[in-house]
């Protein structure tokens, strides 16, 4: 065998990702209106800060302008009227943007300056150093804020830094604690210590790896407190003591307003709306970079999963009672389609079609992204994000669950097909005890009496053998270990006595000695209730363990279905015999592994033809041209495979 | 079993965890000794709680070591300072369990590969560029990877970046804590036999955690069995896989489904049926498995067992190995007959 180890192709990922990443972060920021209009609209105040002043000298020192012309509206020759000592608004509130914005950015940087060096030390060294940073914190927390500035401006009247400088202060002890909270969890990831194990140094990664990561949540706190910086300082100015009368700020000039208000109305608007629009400006800019930074790095147009219910198939909203078919199969899934995206656009499962007959085990195998878990969560049509049954049906005793209406497959979901999860402990609610919530499971379905119901709940548990149920009731989900939990899980779903359980996963968390034991529980459960299980796993092992057939699913496909002992044996697709191949317990020490080049293709990324063909080596033209059906190549097996006999001929020789 | 200048050695190794001030602390390593020698792996076994982890972590330092000594190349490591850490980074790496948050998702795969180097001297950018895509050939990653950030791209590919930034330093042990079981069967397969094509070439010792015997099996030769932070058995890989001494291997090699339904059917009903419990004993001296072995004696949990050496060459921590390798022996005798 060959010791060159294939190159993966970087599966599924277009060419967009690259150009993202290749823009500034500037240029991405200009493909947002906001950013664009907050942006637009900060540039002005800059270029009114530095140009006012010079443009008109001598309005900082105007005492006052036009006496017989004071108090008047916007006119054409004082486009935003005149004040009570009658100097030109416009030029006041231009002249004063500089002393205004200068104020702001002191503020700013002094408490980022102060607060995030100190959160991230406290959040990365913790210890002693976050117990000593936490106590000053709390002691600038403790000071009435704006008496100490008051008494600092008492001891530096009129100075709008010695002000402004105080306030960042006040404000650090918050910068402080929002950074150490973020740099917390930060703390934790692997990539942290691994930056450790490789010998770089503490400034370096918290500078590189904890400070890129928080970068984000320091944008956000800026655009605050840069809005916050500037209502303040407006306070302060109105109260004239950071300003040194008759220079203008907007503060002042909103003092002045607030002086005249009776008289004339109009005054306090010109820099009550400047003040408005930079705060907003600050915020929406904050956001938008805020968002910008993370999109470089996330994949992009990733959709938060929401546990939205898939819609029936359009037009068939009466349920037509299905005949019962010649084979007494308690689940027939036939054809069934499933896309996601907005208009079915992408399919994630094409034309799956297996059955499961009453009492029997099915093991659903398959590699991560060929679509096991999808198929199993659309059987009761609980499918995660936007993703819809477009076609087949799920023929389940007598019934088309693929358009029953929601309210009757809701009393199907639970008491007559259960389901447990990888995650045991995701679908308990920590917050209640063990005993309530099994009870509760009860009740919706045989609507017992409290009493009578946690009676039930306690016999469930003892039926999936937990040691002193009564006990076991009374704990909360997170006193249990990791196969209580799952026998916890097993007891619910077993609350509505289901014909069918759907077992997604069911033993992957587990530690192996618990696994058995679970594994065990599930057999009895199906031998004696006489349960149908259909058991979703990606272990060869645990199939072989409890499943009477299988099905083979790859990209969205059943690629084959057998009997457990003939597909282990001799399997006749590329995919099934490659994957039983790979698990290292068919290996004999010393030899390399067989693998599979390459990896599964996402959905929308899935080559013509078969969907194998790319890492298959059997794979010929025929392959690539035309989808491959399902063949009957014998009793009871089907493959999606032009060359099963080829392989069959193959494996007289592997087969010792 | 270990030549005269093991490349690490590890003596009485004990960790403990402090759970505050009311809890006693949590012993999670408990007296572990072994060693490990050039281009070899040995392999630490056992569940969940059973320290193979902490012991990784504490040979790196990234664990508080409450007792015992830990030596890497004659050198005693086990309280370096932070300097001293840095320095022996070079030797040293770790590959984690987890592919996606081992890597920080906001540098580029070039950053993250590149800045391993700086750690000490500053090499040159041209040569740095030059080490990185060699070692993304190396690992068999395209070299456009460089440019790339570790979200587009797959679990599989991403443990070839954590083992290229491990290698970049061409260190002379990596901890591989359970590298692959997070990753699908084909591409644990792929990354299984890069390890072992790496070992060969960059002639690499392997400190690999696992709790699974059968890759463990594939890739060790030697492995030690731990169960709460002591351990079990200790031996040749092929012995004691195939021929398990202690209680408690016997029963992780039986938990074990093989792919094989016939075979696995048989081993089921042959199995023992082990007690749910998984508390540790009350006595302090006992066996950590008394409370879970069907073997258990009285003597069992009131003392501990010493490890002993078995004929075989290995060790192991159980007072009734010599009845039990017998009646061990004579069933697996009865199985190959029938």
């Amino acid at each position: 065998m060959s010791t060159i180890v294939g190159i993966e192709p970087v599966d599924g990922t277009p060419a967009v990702a690259s150009t993202i990443e290749s823009a500034s972060l500037f240029r991405r920021l200009l493909r947002r209106p906001a950013a664009v209009v907050s942006m637009v609209w900060l540039a002005i105040v800059v270029v009114v800060a530095i140009a006012a002043p010079i443009i008109w000298p001598h309005v900082a020192t105007q005492n006052a302008g036009d006496i017989f012309d004071v108090l008047k509206g916007p006119s054409w020759q004082h486009l935003l009227g005149t004040d009570s000592d009658g100097r030109d608004v416009l030029q006041r509130l231009l002249v004063g943007t500089r002393v205004t914005m200068l104020g702001v950015a002191e503020a700013v940087l002094v408490t980022l300056a102060i607060g995030v060096p100190a959160g991230l030390t406290a959040g990365y060294f913790g210890g002693r150093t976050d117990r000593a940073l936490g106590w000053l914190t709390d002691l600038t927390l403790s000071l009435p804020g704006l008496a100490v500035v008051f008494v600092v401006l008492s001891i530096f009247p009129d100075s709008m830094l010695a002000g402004m400088v105080t306030l960042g202060v006040i404000l650090s002890p918050y910068t402080t604690r929002v950074v150490r909270s973020a740099t917390l969890p930060i703390r934790e990831e692997l990539y942290i210590a691994a930056a450790q194990v490789a010998g770089l140094s503490r400034s370096y990664i918290i500078v590189r790896h904890v400070l890129s990561r928080i970068v984000g949540v320091v944008i956000v706190l800026g655009a605050i407190y840069a809005a916050t910086a500037l209502v303040t300082q407006t306070g302060l100015a109105y109260l004239g003591l950071i300003v040194r009368l008759p220079a203008p700020s907007w503060g002042g000039m909103v003092g002045d307003g607030i002086a005249a208000l009776t008289n004339q109305s109009w005054l306090i608007w010109p820099p009550g709306i400047a003040m408005t629009l930079t705060v907003v400006a600050f915020g929406l800019l904050g956001d938008s970079v805020r968002d910008v930074t993370a999109e470089r790095w996330s994949v992009a147009s990733v959709q938060r999963p929401s546990r939205r219910l898939a819609r029936p198939v359009a037009g068939a909203v009466v349920a037509p009672p299905v005949p019962a078919s010649a084979t007494d199969a308690l689940l027939r899934v036939e054809n069934l389609t499933v896309a996601f995206g907005s208009k079915g656009s992408v399919r994630v499962i094409d034309d799956v079609s297996f059955d499961i007959s009453a009492g029997e085990a099915v093991g659903l195998v398959g590699e991560s992204g060929c679509g096991k878990t999808v198929t199993a969560m659309s059987l009761i049509r609980l499918l995660p994000g936007d993703g819809e049954i477009v076609g087949g049906r799920i023929v389940f005793d007598g019934r088309d669950l693929a358009c029953l209406p929601e309210k009757e497959l809701r009393r199907v979901r639970g008491s007559e097909i259960g389901l447990i999860s990888q995650e045991p402990m995701v679908s308990l609610n920590p917050a209640f005890r063990v005993g309530w919530q099994l009870a509760l499971s009860v009740r919706t379905h045989d609507g017992l009496s409290r009493r009578a119901a946690h009676a039930r709940a306690v016999e469930l548990l003892r039926s999936v053998h937990l040691p002193d149920p009564e006990l076991v009731a009374r704990r909360y989900p997170h006193e249990l270990s990791g196969g209580m939990a799952q026998r916890v899980a097993i007891a619910r779903a077993l609350a509505g006595e289901p014909k069918l359980l759907i077992a997604d996963e069911p033993t992957t968390a587990l530690d192996v000695t618990v696994q058995a034991e679970i594994l065990e529980l599930l057999r009895e459960l199906q031998r004696e209730r006489g349960m149908a299980i259909l058991l979703v796993t990606h272990d060869w092992g645990v199939v072989a363990d409890l499943c009477d057939r299988a099905v083979v699913m790859y990209a969205g496909q059943v690629v084959e279905r057998a009997a457990l002992t003939p597909l282990f044996r001799e399997p006749l697709h590329p995919y099934t015999r490659a994957l039983l191949l790979s698990d290292p317990h068919n290996a004999l020490g010393g030899d390399e592994l067989p693998w599979i080049p390459g990896g599964v293709p996402k959905p929308g990324f899935w080559p013509q033809g078969c969907h194998f063909h790319p890492r298959c080596r059997y794979a010929t033209e025929a392959c690539r041209q035309r989808p491959i059906p399902l063949e009957h190549p014998a009793d009871a097996r089907q493959t999606r495979c032009i060359h099963h006999d080829r392989l069959h001929h193959d494996q007289l020789s592997v087969v010792q | 079993m270990s030549d005269p200048a093991p490349l690490l050695d590890v003596r009485g190794l004990t960790v403990e965890y402090s759970r505050g001030r009311r809890r006693p602390p949590l012993r999670a390593v408990d007296g572990v000794s072994f060693s490990l020698a050039n281009q070899e792996t040995v392999a630490l076994v056992g569940e969940s709680g059973s320290g193979k982890t902490t012991i990784g972590r504490a040979i790196l330092g990234l664990a508080p070591v409450m007792a015992g000594e830990i030596r890497f190349d004659g050198e005693e490591i086990t309280h370096a300072r932070h300097r001293r850490r840095r320095e022996l980074s070079a030797d040293l790496q770790i590959v984690f369990q987890d592919p996606y948050s081992s890597l920080n998702p906001t540098r580029t795969i070039g950053q993250t590969l590149s800045e391993v180097l700086r750690a000490r001297a500053r090499p040159s950018r041209d040569e740095v560029q030059e080490r990185v895509r060699a070692m993304l050939e190396h690992v068999g990653l395209p070299a456009d990877a460089e440019q790339r950030y570790p979200g587009h791209f797959s679990g599989g590919q991403r443990q070839r970046v954590a083992i290229a930034r491990a290698l970049m330093k061409q260190p002379r042990l990596v901890i591989c804590d359970e590298p692959t079981s997070a990753l699908d069967l084909s591409v644990q397969a792929q990354v299984l036999n890069l390890l072992r094509r790496l070992q060969q070439e960059f002639e690499l010792s392997y400190l690999f955690i696992s709790h699974d015997l059968a890759v463990v099996r594939y890739l060790a030769h030697r492995i030690i069995v731990l169960y709460h932070g002591r351990i079990m058995e200790h031996g040749d890989a092929r012995e004691v896989y195939t021929n398990p001494t202690h209680p408690y291997t016997l029963a992780l090699l039986d938990a074990v489904p093989v792919p094989d339904p016939d075979l696995q059917q048989r081993r089921r009903t042959t199995r023992l049926r082990s007690a749910l419990t998984n508390t540790p004993p009350e006595h302090p001296n006992a066996c950590p498995f008394a409370p879970r072995c069907p073997h258990v004696i009285n003597h069992c949990t009131t003392s501990r067992p010493s490890l002993d050496t078995t004929p075989s060459g290995t060790l192991v921590a159980c007072h009734r190995w010599r009845e039990l390798r017998s009646s061990n022996s004579t069933s697996q005798a009865l199985g190959a007959t029938n």
